[in-house]
Order: structure tokens, then sequence, then C-alpha cells
């Protein structure tokens, strides 16, 4: 089992204090990195085992902790209603969810979750090359939330169509927006060197 | 010089595995490359679980992967309870545990008899639905529908399951394991039925990993993955089964897994029918009222004669009575709906009962994050969820076991016939509810 | 009656009655391939076709369904080209149509001082005419493949076309050993060698005779036919096939020219391993001699009932080759061992004949 706290002495080694906490115990332990940092952050944890990628996501703070309405009057028998959340650092955290699995026995030897925290659309350099299931996990994250990952090209939607206006799991996209309605096209023909790949 | 040309399997194609556009580029027959183009059925999960309280989204996972529609709900509401660190009670875990193993069986034989049929084996398919058949009619009794189940809640299960219930099921088993053996017989060794799949779309272990497949497709390559076995949740760590591993990866192997894990299954739902704490024990001095007439008596006034009665509710419908909650879910007043004794009895039961069902209240987490994994019929199933302490998710992330695989399928194309391309999407058993979202 | 009259009138009988038995049998092989099959999948099959009320096992259904196909509507491709389009299905049915011309239904009679033929066209190399029908067959394949404008019907149009080519090769070859056996090309003489003993009880049919042969025949027939497990050029659910650009009547034609080739096919298994309209024991019957030839295309027609029941059974059983394992088959382990069984019958037939 990887000890998170070990964890953090070696990426401390490699990158100082680009590795800004760790919350969280055993396999949910959270290591918070910077942004300039983030790139050799992952090689160094691919570097100690982790070789598979379970998930990138991304998750949007706007609006984060406002509570709109008066917190009702606690009663003993109503649901709980908690204090107000601190608030985030930054508008968007990228979540990588790392697994070191022994292949010859199945079990884990450990899991990391390493949290990025991104303000713009900038997001982080692209890790592709490093567990090729990020290409297509980046291209979702670019797709519902516009968070850009630098270092590759063909950054395009996967899930919806390419003339979808808006990023649509941001918290400022309302879920009753009406997109702009396109006509039918005309479909490309392969004989007049018309292309079938999906478009950018 | 060679020219290819680009062949689409386009989002409608009688391949029967939901929407999904692939670009082949073909060589005569031969595929040279292959792209995929996914998102047909994006229905917006993840937002509109933004927008809906907690136990409301437990619909709305049932639509992601509608074959085996109880493992999302299991999913999700294991991320939620460890959120709000709930504790189930033995039985509800053991409840829960049986409804997963049904809804990966009907996974599987749903897989294995339409990628049957899509060679040309028409016989099993149907031999295979017919198995499917009796364990829908089984999800029922328990659930109450045969695809959109909507069984768990968080904190625990709907409703206890009927008393007939393992009876059923044994015989359902009966009717399975008959129509499982009629199916091996006539294809496992059927000479024709291995060619098409032996050696094809062979998934090798460091490709696996690489690409975070998990589930049938990785343990078919070799690597004995399993997470009811590596992060056990439920029952699973007191429970006796194999994880059946292949050997090379390819289609066949996939198949044989797929078959063997119908039987190791088989043998959990047996198990948690052995172990499965006792039912709820009856009051003896209490006088057994029907609860819609114990709502009536309630609602005329009439307090005095159900005061000291005890609620005999039905078993599958929603709620329970004071004996059946302490064993469906957990002891949290506010995240659980009260038996029905509190709720017709005394205002206070009233008011938890709506608080927790109504659309603009419903239970409310604390702040945090937490991630919880199953095992889906495809692989790992995550759910990572997000509050900031009100009624609705801040966020629901879904981890796919879909998406990983089909981000694999272009590797495994290339090199094969055009009608090695049906045999192997058909093996990687895509859901486009789960793929897509 | 002038002879030459005598001799149309019973040949345009003879014709029609053939045709009638192959489109017929070709009818009922659709209602009969979903009934079998339903029987073989634990369900009930087609059965709601009912005219006042009278449902018959669903055999309305082979009414209900050319009447379906007939109003629907007759679409070409835009870029496809409608003359070849419209030509390939009648080239394909007429081809198999004609192939039933061959089949020895039944033995010659004496009657009224002349000899009647129950074979619809008497000639003397019937083997030979069936497969050269079978492959002017091919060119329909790959006519509706061309024409149809679409990449699928294409390559699945180029894939029949090769399997059929191949498939012919391997039944000639399979053919040799049988044909050497009875010494004629011609279908009836084939039945009458049959018709003698071995060792007092047993019919010299080819079936015992030339096992090999027959296992080999019906699996080359069964490729050459386009049935399963070879009809991957037409697998619907899979990879879409020649025909996935028509429709309606043209369509149906299509399905007919199935099943009657199958119903060619297992004519000549018939003639040739079954003993055609052969019975040991029908002779004891004691019937005068046109009676006992009609007798006989009962019989034939039993057994090519026997036969396409077999194949249907295969067809609900098996999954389906895939196209380079089908052609391995067809070239690498048919043809070697119709070649095999070829040296080994001749080997025997010489040491029997010294």
């Amino acid at each position: 089992m990887k000890d998170p706290k070990a964890l953090l002495g070696v990426l401390r080694d490699a990158i100082g204090l680009g590795v800004t906490a760790l919350s969280g115990a055993g396999d949910d332990a959270v290591l918070s990195v910077e942004q300039a940092s983030i790139r050799r952050a992952l090689e160094v944890l691919k570097a100690q085992g982790f070789n598979v990628l379970v998930d990138l996501t991304c998750v949007d703070y706007l609006g984060y902790g406002k509570d709109e309405r008066p917190a009702p009057p606690s009663h003993p028998y109503l649901p709980q209603r908690w204090a107000s959340p601190p608030k985030p650092p930054h508008r968007f955290k990228l979540v990588y969810r790392l697994l070191d699995l022994d292949a010859a026995s199945g079990l884990e030897r450990g899991r990391i979750t390493v949290a990025l925290w991104v303000f713009d659309e900038r997001g982080g350099p692209s890790v592709r090359d490093l567990w090729p299931n990020a290409d297509w996990l980046e291209r979702e994250v670019w797709d519902l939330f516009g968070i850009g990952f630098t270092g590759r090209g063909d950054l395009r939607r996967i899930l919806l169509y390419p003339e979808f206006v808006g990023h649509p799991l941001r918290k400022d996209y309302p879920i009753d927006r009406r997109q702009p309605l396109i006509g039918p096209k005309e479909a490309p023909r392969p004989e007049e060197g018309g292309d079938l790949r999906p478009a950018p | 010089m060679k020219k290819s040309f680009l062949l689409n399997m386009g989002p409608s194609h009688p391949a029967m595995h939901g929407v999904i556009r692939l670009v082949l580029e073909l060589d005569g027959e031969r595929v040279l490359g292959a792209e995929a183009e996914i998102g047909y059925l994006h229905r917006g999960f993840e937002k509109q679980a933004e927008n809906d309280v907690w136990n409301n989204v437990i619909p709305y996972t049932d639509r992601l992967n509608y074959v085996s529609p109880l493992l999302n709900n299991v999913g999700y509401c294991l991320a939620v309870e460890k959120l709000m660190k709930l504790e189930l009670p033995e039985r509800c875990q053991v409840l829960r545990t049986i409804a997963c193993e049904l809804s990966r069986i009907t996974d599987h034989l749903t897989c294995v008899g339409a990628s049957a049929m899509e060679l040309g084996a028409f016989t099993p398919f149907l031999y295979l639905m017919k198995a499917r058949e009796e364990l829908y009619f089984c999800i029922d009794r328990l659930t109450g529908a045969r695809v959109t189940t909507s069984y768990t809640r968080i904190g625990g299960v709907k409703a206890d399951m009927p008393p007939d219930f393992p009876e059923r099921v044994v015989a359902a088993f009966r009717v399975l394991r008959e129509s499982v053996k009629d199916t091996e017989a006539l294809l496992t060794r059927n000479r024709i039925f291995v060619d098409r799949l032996k050696g094809v779309g062979v998934l090798d272990k460091e490709t696996a990993l690489a690409y975070g497949v998990t589930g049938p497709l990785l343990r078919s390559a070799g690597v004995p993955y399993d997470v009811r076995r590596a992060r056990p949740y439920l029952v699973y760590d007191r429970l006796d089964f194999e994880v059946p591993v292949g050997t090379t990866g390819d289609n066949l192997d996939r198949y044989l897994v797929r078959l063997a894990e119908i039987e190791q299954s088989l043998r959990i739902v047996e198990q948690c029918f052995d172990r499965l704490p006792p039912g709820p024990v009856a009051v003896p001095d209490a006088q057994l009222l029907d609860a819609g007439l114990m709502a009536d008596l309630g609602k005329r006034g009439k307090t005095g004669h159900i005061f000291d009665a005890r609620a005999g509710t039905d078993p599958v419908l929603e709620g329970s009575g004071e004996a059946e909650k302490p064993l469906i879910a957990a002891d949290q007043p506010d995240s659980v709906l009260p038996p029905k004794e509190e709720v017709y009895n005394s205002i206070e039961g009233l008011m938890r009962h709506f608080e927790i069902v109504m659309p603009s209240r419903g239970i409310v987490p604390p702040p945090g994050e937490a991630y919880a994994a199953v095992e889906g019929g495809n692989g790992e199933l995550g759910f990572h969820v997000v509050s900031d302490g009100r009624s609705r998710p801040w966020r629901v992330r879904v981890r796919p076991p879909c998406f990983f695989n089909m981000a694999v399928l272009h590797k495994l194309l290339v090199g094969s016939t055009v009608a090695d391309v049906v045999a192997t999407f058909g093996s990687i058993n895509m859901i486009a509810g789960e793929l897509d979202r | 009656m002038s002879s030459f009259w005598v001799d149309a009138l019973w040949s345009a009988v003879k014709v029609l009655g053939a045709v009638g038995f192959g489109m017929g049998l070709a009818g009922i092989l659709s209602w009969v391939e979903r009934k079998q099959s339903a029987l073989l999948q634990d369900r009930i099959g087609a059965n709601r076709a009912d005219i006042l009320g009278y449902r018959l096992l669903g055999l309305f259904h082979m009414l209900a369904d050319p009447i379906k196909l007939l109003v629907k509507e007759d679409f070409v491709p835009p870029q496809g080209q409608r003359f070849w389009h419209d030509l390939a299905p009648g080239l394909s049915l007429a081809c198999a149509t004609l192939c039933l011309a061959a089949l020895p239904f039944g033995d010659s009679f004496e009657l009224f001082g002349r000899s009647w033929s129950l074979r619809p066209l008497p000639m003397g190399a019937g083997v030979v005419f069936v497969l050269a029908s079978l492959s002017v067959g091919v060119h329909g394949i790959a006519m509706a493949g061309w024409s149809s404008a679409s990449a699928y019907s294409l390559l699945g149009g180029l894939r029949g076309a090769a399997q059929m080519i191949s498939y012919e090769v391997a039944m000639l070859s399979i053919l040799a050993a049988p044909l050497f056996l009875y010494g004629t090309l011609d279908l009836a003489e084939a039945v009458r060698w049959q018709a003698r003993t071995l060792w007092g009880f047993l019919p010299a049919w080819g079936l015992l005779l030339q096992p090999l042969a027959f296992l080999l025949f019906l699996t080359a027939g069964a490729a050459e036919t386009k049935r399963a497990p070879f009809d991957l050029p037409e697998g619907e659910a899979e990879i879409v096939g020649y025909f996935v650009e028509y429709s309606g009547m043209k369509f149906a034609m299509f399905m007919t020219t199935d099943f009657v080739e199958s119903v060619v096919l297992a004519g000549l298994t018939t003639a040739l391993f079954l003993g055609g309209w052969h019975l040991p024991g029908l002779g004891l019957l004691g019937l005068p001699q046109p009676l006992f030839a009609l007798a006989g295309v009962g019989v034939f027609a039993a057994k090519v009932v026997a036969v396409l029941w077999l194949l249907m059974q295969i067809r609900w059983t098996l999954p389906r080759f895939r196209y380079d394992q089908l052609l391995a088959l067809g070239w690498k382990g048919l043809l070697p061992l119709s070649l095999l069984n070829f040296a080994a019958t001749a080997w025997v037939v010489w040491g029997w004949t010294r």
C-alpha cells in the first residue's frame, strides 16, 4: 500500500512547494498541486508506479458555498443544515485519479488523487503520452468545461456535436438553454474527396 | 500505391449495441485504422444531477448502463453514503449485493447473446434471452420494475424483498443454468464460433492497463483485477467466489470470462440467500394494520386506533414499517424515510417524511467530496460526488467503464477484417447509455 | 395427335410442374424457416396471418408476405444504375429456376405405346447443366453489388461472387467421385444406377457408397447457395450484404432465389446421393407402371423435403463463417479432400472390376 505521506515526500523532493497540500487518508488521499508543476508531478507519480489513470475530470466551483436561501432554523427532526463550506481557491479543479495496479496479482498497490486548481481555460499540460486514455478524457473535459490542454493537437469535442455553442457543465451555463438550430448537412462523399472523419 | 477508402459504420447500423459511429479505413477487407465517434446518446446526466435532489438522481442512474441498472444505483448510493458516513445494516447490504449480482448476470447474458446473434448464431441468443426474462421477472418482483429499477435509496434500499423471493430466484436460476448450458453446448466448442473469435481483437495487458481498461476486458487479458476483490464493498469480503481470468485477451477469452462470471454470480447470490439476516420481527402485542388504512384513519383524526398498531406495508412498496426499517436502512433519521407508524402517528414523523421527499428539500450531506467504485458489468464503475452542504449535488461524475473500453477499440481493430469488427465490437459490450451518459 | 404436339404439351406440363414444385417448395420453405426456427428457439413463430379467422399455423403468411412485398415502393438508390439494379434479381431467379429443369423427378414410363420421361428437360449431362446455371447466377450477385451505389453492397457483392466461384470449383471436384462411380453425367442414369442393391438388402445409394462426398457436397452446396453457415454475403445483422438497397418484390426475388437454389441443391443431393425416386420396397406394392413412376415423384419430393429440413436445422444451429475462413475451407479443405476421395474411389473401383 502506497503511503500518501511518503508520496508527498517524494513529490516535495521533486517539485518542492509545487505540491501544496495533502488531504484525506489512505485511498482517498488528495494531493493538491500547482499548475506550473503538474506535469512534473504526474511524471514522478507515474515513475513511482501509478500505471493506470482511472479518471480525469473537472469540477466547477463557481458559486460554491453561496447559499441564496437563508438557513431555516434547525429543528431536531429536520435534516441538518451545514455551515457554509470554505471558498475554493480557484474556479476549476482538475482531478486526476491514479491507481497502482499490480498486473500479476490484480491487487491495488495504492490509489492517489491529484487535484489541480485552474482559474481559466488554459488548463494544464496534456498527459496523453503518459497514459493514452487521457486523450479521450481531456477531450471530454474540453467539451464539457472548456478547459484546454496544452501540448496536444486535436482538441475537439467528443460527446457533443461540433456546432454546439458553449460548455454545458459550467455553472454559468443554465440547464435550460436552447442551442441554435443547425440544418441538415450534405453527407461528405468519399468518392469526391469528402472526409468521413468526425469534424473538429 | 495502395489507396485506402473510408467506410462508415454509422450511428444507425444493424449490429445492435446502441448508437455509435465507427469510421473504418479499409484496404479491401482489412482495417488499417478506426476512429470512433461517440456522444450520440449524451443526455446530460451530470448536468441533470446538479439540478435535482440527492435521492432523485437515482432514477437517472438507472439509465446509465441500462442493462445492469442496479449496479449504477448501488454505485451512486455508496458514494453518497461514503460522503455522509452512513452505516448500512447487514440485511440491506446483502439485499444490495443480491441486486448487484442479478444485474451483472443480465448484463453478461445480453452481451453474450447479442454478440452470438451478430455472428449468425440466432438460437443461443434466444436461449439467453429466455434466461434473462426469468431474471427480469425476479428483479420486477424485488424492485417493481424490470429495467428502470431505482432500487436503492441513500441510506438503504427502497423496501425489503417479498417473502417468496428466494424460491423464485432459485427457480429462475434452474432455468438460467439450463439455458446457459445449452448455449455453451452450441457455442463453446463449436469450431466455427471459436474460429470467428479466437485470435481476434487481442488486447494485451500493457495496453489494457495504459488505457485504464477494467472488468472482463482486463481480466481476459490476464490481470485478475476485480473491484469486488481489490476494494471490497458491501458483503463481498465475506463471500466465496472466483474471479475468472483469461490468457490471451482475444474475443474468445472475453466470451469465456463472461460465461464464467455468470456462474460465479449465481454462486454469490446463493450464498447471500444463505447468509441473509432474519427478516422483520413482529411485535407480539401490536395490532397489524394495513399502512393505507393507517393513513386513512390518521387523516380522519382517529389516532387512537393507530397509536398501538403496527403498520403492515407491502414488502415491495416504498417505505417500511417500524419492524422492517432497521433492516433496510441506515440509522440516520434525517437521511432515510421514517417508518410509517411515525409518519402517520406523529407530526414530527410527517414533517421528516416530507422534508426528505419534497423536491426542494431532501437529504443534505455535509460539504466535501467522495469517490466510490463498484464492479460494473464492464469494469470499475466509479462515482465522484461533490457536495456543498445543500440539498442538491454540486457535481456527480460517473467514471464509465465503457468509455475506456471504447477508447482502446481502435487498437483492437487494426489488422482485422470488416467481419471481425462486428465480432470485436460486440465483445466489448459497449452500452451507449454508460458511454455517453 | 402428332408426336410433336404431344411432346410439346407433355414438356409444358412437366415444366409447369417443375416450376410449381420449385416455387411452391420455396414458398413453403419460408414458412418452414419461421416455424422450424421457432421450434428450435423455444418460441411460437409467426402465427398472426389469418383468413376469416382461420390461422392455419401461420401458413397464410406465405400469402401475406408476397402481397406486402409487391405493394412496397420500388426504390433504386439515386446514384445506382436502374437497369442493372432491376436485372440482377431477375437474372438470379431465372438461373435458379432453370436448374430445376434438369432434376430427375421420376422414372420414365411406358403408356400408350410411347415412353414418357419425368424429367422436365431430358438431357445427357444434367449435372453440368445445373452447375453452369448456378455459375451464371453469379452475375446476378455481382450486378446487385455494383448497381447499388453503396460501399457495403459492393463489398458484399464481391464477397458473394468470390464465394460462389470458389465453391463451384469445389462442387465439381466433389462430384467427380460419385459420377465416376455411376459412370454417367446423366442424372436419371445416376438414379437408375443407385437402384441396385448391395448384398441383397442395402440400396446402393450414394450416401452409403460415397459418404465423404455426401458430406462435402452438402457443405459445398450450402456455401454455393449462400445458406447458413455460409451466408456472410447476406449476413444481415452483421455486415450488410449485397441486397441492402433492395426493397419490395426485387428483394423477395432474391429471397426466393435463395430458397429455389436450396431446392435445387436438395434435388441434386437426392438424385446423386439418396437414390432419387427409388425406394427399396416400393416395387412390392405392385403398382402399374405409370402409377409407379408417379409414386417415384412422391418419393423424390419426400427426400428433397428431408434434405431441406436438414439444411434448415444446420442454419439455425451454427454461427456464420468469416469470409477468409470460408474461402480457406473451400480451397484448402474441401478441394483436397474431394481429390483424395476421388483417388480412393478410383482405386476401389479399379480393384473391384479386376
